[in-house]
């Protein structure tokens, strides 16, 4: 028999019965729907982070006071005061292999231009920052070594920043005002604007956006702003990526020797590099999929039992039905094609309406909750695949029953 | 040589030996045919009579190769039917035989015209291009040509009993196996059937038919009786009615009845 003519008995028999094809179909639906939802969470995480750690710039490595080994995978939140300006002196005296090194404090405070004002994120640093996390000029100039030792009070601002303060206008040039923060009783420092930066962009659905920044001297927001001693990281470049777990061991047992930590006790800072930053995150995120997938499966497996229970009760209905065809000349193997066709258009119905569903539901998740998502085609296939298998497998056992019917007790069958 | 002795005297198409049929039921096995022996040549058209329960459709299901026999042979087209599988079951039923059942068996909700393609749809070794003319042909050779698109629910009993004999002959088989295909119609409808019969008969296929009616059994060449399961009476048809003349004389007396002043 045609196979073309095995798809129309199939597609008749389940239009006959539209209400249960749809019912029957939820359960694939839902789980290639939630497949297709994860999928494209985890892959638009994983781009993202890909994204900024590009952005993040080349040969980077990062210290973090805290051992975060120990306690977990968790970023930016070191509270330990352990690393000081002493420190990357130490560092830019003795390791060998880097090329430039940079104290990082930062903060979030509101700022004001005219009548305009914008919460950002502040950094102090010194200028070798730009050149470790690529930033460019658009504008104006860096800060410098100068205004570094004088504290100045001077900023480079990002592009985000810029546009939200002075709405595409000049920046350079102009005065920003920086508020203390609340425990000093809500004044403000003038901060002149020397640079702007290009933007960075890359930041769609990103958690944070790198161009909303301020960026001055370190010792300016260590005085001025902060008032403390205490440094949230050291940002360092490496001369190469070769060298960067040569450069980790040195950094290791400079910062322990400095900080005076004697054999067995375990480290006061963490060391990553810029693929272990990417590693750590996208293994959170695989965790996260793993466990997302694995709910997937299940809904798709209980829609495979849907599939399977509906083509039973539709073999048994059906008894007479396949007597005819086969006193009419059906072979075994028709009738199983018959009934495995109907088992997989109904997946693969299931599958496609599935598809579009978690599209839709990647898109809401992009749209409301800012979440990064992308749906590659692979996975659009890769479900596609699976409503298929899903269909076979669990159309097999009802349609080999069919199949194995003597065609004299089909056509008695009442 | 036996080949060319075989051709003149003509190879059996249906040779039963000593053929039994009983159905093991729960309690009581019910000998349903015991010991029939028969030879159907090509080209004969057989009467199959008996009273209610004698075997009838029993045989028509062993002689459709739909039902097996629990004891003795069955060669069709000298071909023991007992040796097959399923597949070539299932080709020899699409190919060789048109089968007419007793309660028209055909698809709910399908229409005439997809019931009466189903066995070209299973064909293996012709592939028809043609479905649908075909289909339609064959509605129209039993006078359903304006029927096409009704389902069995929108016909009468009548109408479905010719779809049922449609979708028998549109395969071309070379034997047509029909139980009561008359069961359901009136006269007049019935000496057309069996006049579709006559032509098809007389275009050389065999044909096996179970009736009731003894004036419909007149209509064919030979008439078995069968009793509890046994042949009874084998004998030809010697007074043969003709479809064709039987129409012509029923037309003559209804036009005599016309013009009967009233
Ligand atoms: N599947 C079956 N299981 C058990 N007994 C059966 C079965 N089919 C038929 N019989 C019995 O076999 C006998 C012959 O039945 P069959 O249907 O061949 O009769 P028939 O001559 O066709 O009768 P009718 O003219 O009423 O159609 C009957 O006694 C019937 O009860
Ligand atoms: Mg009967």
């Amino acid at each position: 028999m045609r196979f073309f003519a095995a798809f129309r008995i199939a597609f008749r028999a389940l239009l006959r019965n539209k209400m249960r094809a749809v019912l029957t179909m939820l359960g694939v639906i839902f789980g290639v729907g939630a497949d297709i939802t994860t999928v494209s969470l985890g892959d638009g995480a994983r781009v993202m982070v890909q994204q900024q750690i590009a952005t993040m710039g080349e040969n980077v490595m990062l210290i973090f006071a805290g051992d975060f080994r120990r306690g977990g995978v968790s970023f930016g939140s070191g509270s330990s005061s352990a690393l000081t300006m002493e420190d990357v002196e130490a560092i830019r005296r003795e390791v060998q292999g880097v090329r430039n090194v940079s104290p990082e404090v930062s903060t979030s405070r509101q700022i004001i231009a005219g009548g305009m004002n914008t919460s950002t994120s502040i950094t102090g640093a010194s200028p070798e920052y730009f050149a470790i996390r690529s930033w460019t000029l658009k504008d104006g100039a860096f800060f410098t070594d100068q205004d570094v030792t004088t504290a100045a009070k001077v900023a480079v601002i990002g592009a985000t920043a810029s546009k939200n303060l002075f709405e595409g206008g000049d920046a350079v040039g102009q005065v920003v005002r920086v508020s203390m923060g609340g425990s000093s009783g809500g004044g403000s420092i003038p901060f002149t604007i020397i640079g702007e930066l290009n933007a960075k962009g890359a930041s769609a659905g990103s958690f944070r956006d790198y161009d909303d920044c301020l960026i001055i001297p370190y010792t300016t927001a260590m005085k001025r702003l902060l008032n403390t001693t205490s440094l949230r990281g050291i940002n360092l470049q490496t001369e190469t990526m070769e060298v960067m777990p040569m450069v980790g061991t040195q950094l290791t047992n400079l910062l322990r020797q400095t900080h005076r930590i004697s054999g067995g006790r375990p480290d006061d800072f963490t060391i990553r590099s810029q693929d272990e930053l990417a590693t750590a995150m996208s293994s959170t995120q695989e965790t996260m999929q793993y466990l997302l997938g694995g709910v997937a499966i299940v809904s798709l497996l209980v829609g495979g039992i849907g599939i399977m229970n509906i083509m039973l009760v539709s073999v048994t209905e059906r008894t007479r039905e396949i007597g005819i065809r086969m006193a009419l000349g059906a072979r075994p193997r028709d009738v199983l094609l018959q009934f495995l066709i109907e088992a997989v258009t109904l997946s693969c119905t299931g599958g496609v309406l599935g598809i579009g569903l978690g599209m839709l539901a990647s898109k809401i998740l992009t749209q409301v909750k800012n979440w990064p998502t992308l749906t590659s085609p692979e996975a659009i296939m890769y479900s596609f695949a699976f409503s298929v298998i899903v269909g076979i497998f669990f159309g097999f056992y009802p349609a080999r029953k069919a199949a194995q019917l003597d065609p004299i007790d089909a056509l008695r069958y009442e | 040589m036996s080949q060319s002795t075989n051709s003149t005297a003509g190879e059996p198409v249906i040779r039963l030996k000593d053929v039994h049929k009983t159905y093991f039921t729960g309690e009581l096995d019910v000998k349903a045919v015991q010991g029939v022996t028969i030879d159907i040549h090509k080209g004969e058209f057989v009467a199959l009579m008996g009273a209610s329960g004698s075997g009838k459709s029993t045989m028509m299901n062993i002689l459709g190769c739909l039902d097996r026999v629990t004891k003795g042979d069955y060669l069709l087209d000298g071909i023991d039917v007992s040796e097959l599988d399923r597949d070539e079951l299932a080709d020899i039923r699409n190919e060789k035989i048109g089968f007419v059942f007793q309660g028209f068996n055909l698809l709910a909700r399908t229409s005439a015209l997809e019931n009466v393609e189903l066995p070209m749809l299973y064909s293996r070794h012709k592939t028809y291009d043609d479905r649908e003319e075909k289909a339609t042909k064959a509605l129209e050779l039993v006078g359903l040509g304006n029927r096409l698109d009704h389902t069995p629910n929108r016909l009468s009993g009548g109408q479905q009993q010719r779809v049922a004999i449609a979708r028998a002959l549109v395969n071309d088989p070379a034997l047509i196996l029909a139980d009561e295909p008359t069961g359901n119609l009136d006269s007049k409808t019935s000496i057309e059937i069996m006049g579709v019969f006559q032509k098809l008969n007389e275009q050389g296929i065999t044909i096996v038919m179970v009736t009731h009616e003894l004036d419909i059994a007149q209509y064919t060449k030979r008439n078995i009786v069968m009793r509890d399961g046994r042949v009874v009476t084998d004998k030809l048809v010697t007074n043969r009615l003709m479809a064709e003349e039987e129409l012509q004389k029923l037309k003559v007396a209804s036009e005599a009845i016309q013009m009967i002043p009233s």
